[in-house]
């Protein structure tokens, strides 16, 4: 009786929300009618080829979680636990999308404070097919729809990962519980720190305008400058940069993995039962999609169809991906005596992993190199420190993506390096690349790390706690015995 | 009337069906088993994770024959089988008390 009352009334909650939704964006517009109408702006200069570009690595991202990162993680788990990770990834995709654009793109990419955007956008209040997004070059925007499409992408695939962390014995309750709320608390917040700005079209106006004042307005135009540059996050202010997504995605769901994985427990038989990979077929497939995709992301973040940034994180997403499996590969061959294909694999994201930061900003040999190193660090942590911690990340995320994102993030900031074949940083107000400082750039990498680890940490471990309190976390032992696939959905992956 | 089981290597299997054809026994039935005697298994590593699989892929034939075909069938097995190598596997003999053929009813000897 009680579970039937409260399904209605949350299926009553549903619709009321439906409603609100559908009304809000319409009552803004009669809110707006009576002022005067402002001139019709000129339609925008959208370059068809960057908005096509735009498009097809968004599309690109999509298929690195459905089905990419779905098929690499099934793969990996026991064949009675395949159908759940597989309905994890799927449902994650589905909830961020509606989050999203509900309220997802308003808090990370509108002006607030530097922590958090605002409700500016909410139910993409005011955007259209006409309004612009800034890029990173001026006088270049970019369709805003497409953006919020491609970020979109990003803030879905990254609890995704996570899921990985305590696949096998997690309730899908916990999961369907955890998502929505964890990327609202973390995953917003950390993308507006790391990635919100004005844009380059803004803080380029106002330095002109600073540059021609006179003795009369350059205090108030001085104040002008200073207002663009700090509307914008707070990781951002700090100098860090971050390509496509080393910490905001990377470290955030590595260590959110982490963290879940300790709190949750290990599997049932840890250590003592035998719990293979029941498909390396399928976590090939997976693998090699991810790595096929990750074109999207890393290229995809330049924003433009360029050889300059988009070009550059394309060469840098093959050089350090192949490294990186090489690495695994042979420090593997090296050490067990076996070159194994599950290593290639792990090797192959881990690079992708560490490249993802460095993607527009380090040259090609700064990527081999990154790949090299982040193939055999990512082993040693995900086979020695694993074992010798003894905490069950059943799908190795903490082990790839945190440590791969932590190396990637840092090592960014030695390779934008333009002496070490990067690309430097622009400086807007300044019209050119601002001077390197090793000592600068790595102190800022270094905070953004910590910040990330922190907030994504502790943020997640609260979290936790309270879809533990509501739902429950973990299924019983007979529950996960059986396997999740016939305990949480009532379905078999295989029938045979 | 008895049933002859006989554990044996799965690329064993052709070779034991044809050696059976030929001493005139024509049905089979046969299972795909996991099992280990003196014959180790191995390792598997996954990331850093050993596993020892000490269950090893076998296959199992069931054959029923008459008590008098056994020592025939017995060595018509051991002959296509073996590879003298640890892991040939084992021949178990199993008393039958009747035999039935589905299509016809006829029973014990005439059912095989």
């Amino acid at each position: 009786m009680q579970k039937t009352l409260t399904r209605a009334g949350l299926a009553a909650l549903a619709l009321a929300g439906v409603a609100l939704i559908l009304t809000v964006p319409g009552l803004a517009e009669e809110a707006a009618k009576p002022a005067a109408a402002p001139p019709t702006p000129p339609p925008p200069n959208f370059n068809k080829g960057d908005a096509a570009w735009m498009m097809t690595a968004t599309v690109l991202v999509l298929m690195m979680t459905i089905p990419g990162l779905a098929l690499f993680y099934a793969g990996l788990v026991r064949p009675k636990n395949a159908l759940s990770v597989l309905t994890h990834v799927f449902y994650t995709v589905c909830v961020v999308v509606v989050i999203w654009v509900l309220y997802g793109y308003s808090l990370a990419f509108t002006g607030g404070t530097s922590v958090i955007g605002g409700f500016d956008k909410i139910f993409l209040k005011g955007v259209t097919g006409e309004s612009p997004a800034a890029t990173f070059s001026v006088g270049v925007p970019l369709s805003e729809i497409i953006y919020i499409c491609f970020q979109m992408t990003f803030a879905a695939i990254t609890p995704a990962l996570i899921v990985g962390a305590f696949a096998e014995r997690i309730k899908f309750s916990a999961v369907a519980l955890f998502v929505p709320l964890w990327v609202t608390f973390i995953y917003f917040p950390i993308a507006h720190m790391v990635w919100y700005w004005a844009g380059p079209d803004a803080i380029t106006e106002a330095a002109k305008a600073l540059a021609g004042a006179t003795a009369a307005t350059k205090a108030e135009l001085q104040a002008k400058l200073d207002a663009v540059n700090a509307d914008s996050g707070l990781i951002f202010q700090w100098g860090a940069i971050d390509f496509a997504g080393g910490t905001v995605v990377h470290i955030n769901a590595g260590i959110a993995g982490l963290v879940g994985a300790i709190m949750i427990g290990r599997r049932t038989g840890y250590g003592k039962e035998l719990m293979p990979p029941h498909s390396l077929v399928m976590t090939l497939i997976g693998a090699s999609l991810l790595w096929v995709g990750w074109f999207g992301f890393n290229a995809g973040s330049a924003l433009e169809a360029s050889g300059a940034s988009a070009g550059i994180a394309m060469i840098n997403s093959f050089v350090a991906t192949a490294a990186a499996a090489l690495s695994w590969m042979f420090a593997e061959w090296l050490i067990k005596g076996k070159a194994s294909l599950l290593g290639a694999l792990s090797g192959c994201i881990a690079g992708l992993v560490a490249v993802t930061p460095a993607a527009g900003f380090a040259g090609p040999m700064g990527a081999l190199v990154l790949g090299l190193i982040a193939g055999v660090v990512c082993l040693v942590f995900c086979t020695t420190i694993k074992n010798m911690l003894g905490y069950d990340d059943a799908l190795d995320v903490f082990g790839v993506h945190c440590i791969g994102g932590i190396i990637g993030a840092i090592l960014t900031g030695i390779l934008v390096n333009p002496a070490l074949g990067g690309s430097g940083i622009m400086d807007y107000a300044a019209g050119k690349i601002a001077e390197y400082e090793l000592g600068t750039q790595l102190l800022a990498q270094t905070k953004a790390v910590l910040l990330t680890l922190v907030w994504s940490g502790v943020g997640s471990f609260i979290l936790y706690k309270v879809v533990d309190i509501l739902v429950g976390l973990r299924v019983s032992v007979e529950q996960e015995r059986e396997g999740l696939d016939l305990t949480e959905h009532g379905e078999r992956a295989y029938t045979m | 009337m008895k049933i002859v089981m006989a554990i044996i290597k799965p690329f064993k299997l052709d070779e034991v069906r044809d050696a059976l054809t030929a001493i005139g026994v024509h049905g089979m039935t046969v299972t795909e088993v996991k099992g280990y005697g003196r014959q180790k298994g191995h390792t598997e590593i996954y990331r850093g994770a050993e596993y020892a699989v000490s269950f090893l892929p076998k296959v199992k034939i069931e054959v029923a024959v008459a008590s008098d075909q056994v020592d025939k069938t017995v060595e018509a097995i051991t002959g296509a089988a073996k590879t003298g190598q640890i892991g040939d596997g084992k021949i178990f003999i199993l008393p039958l008390e009747t035999a039935v053929r589905i299509r016809t009813g006829e029973s014990d000897v005439a059912a095989l």
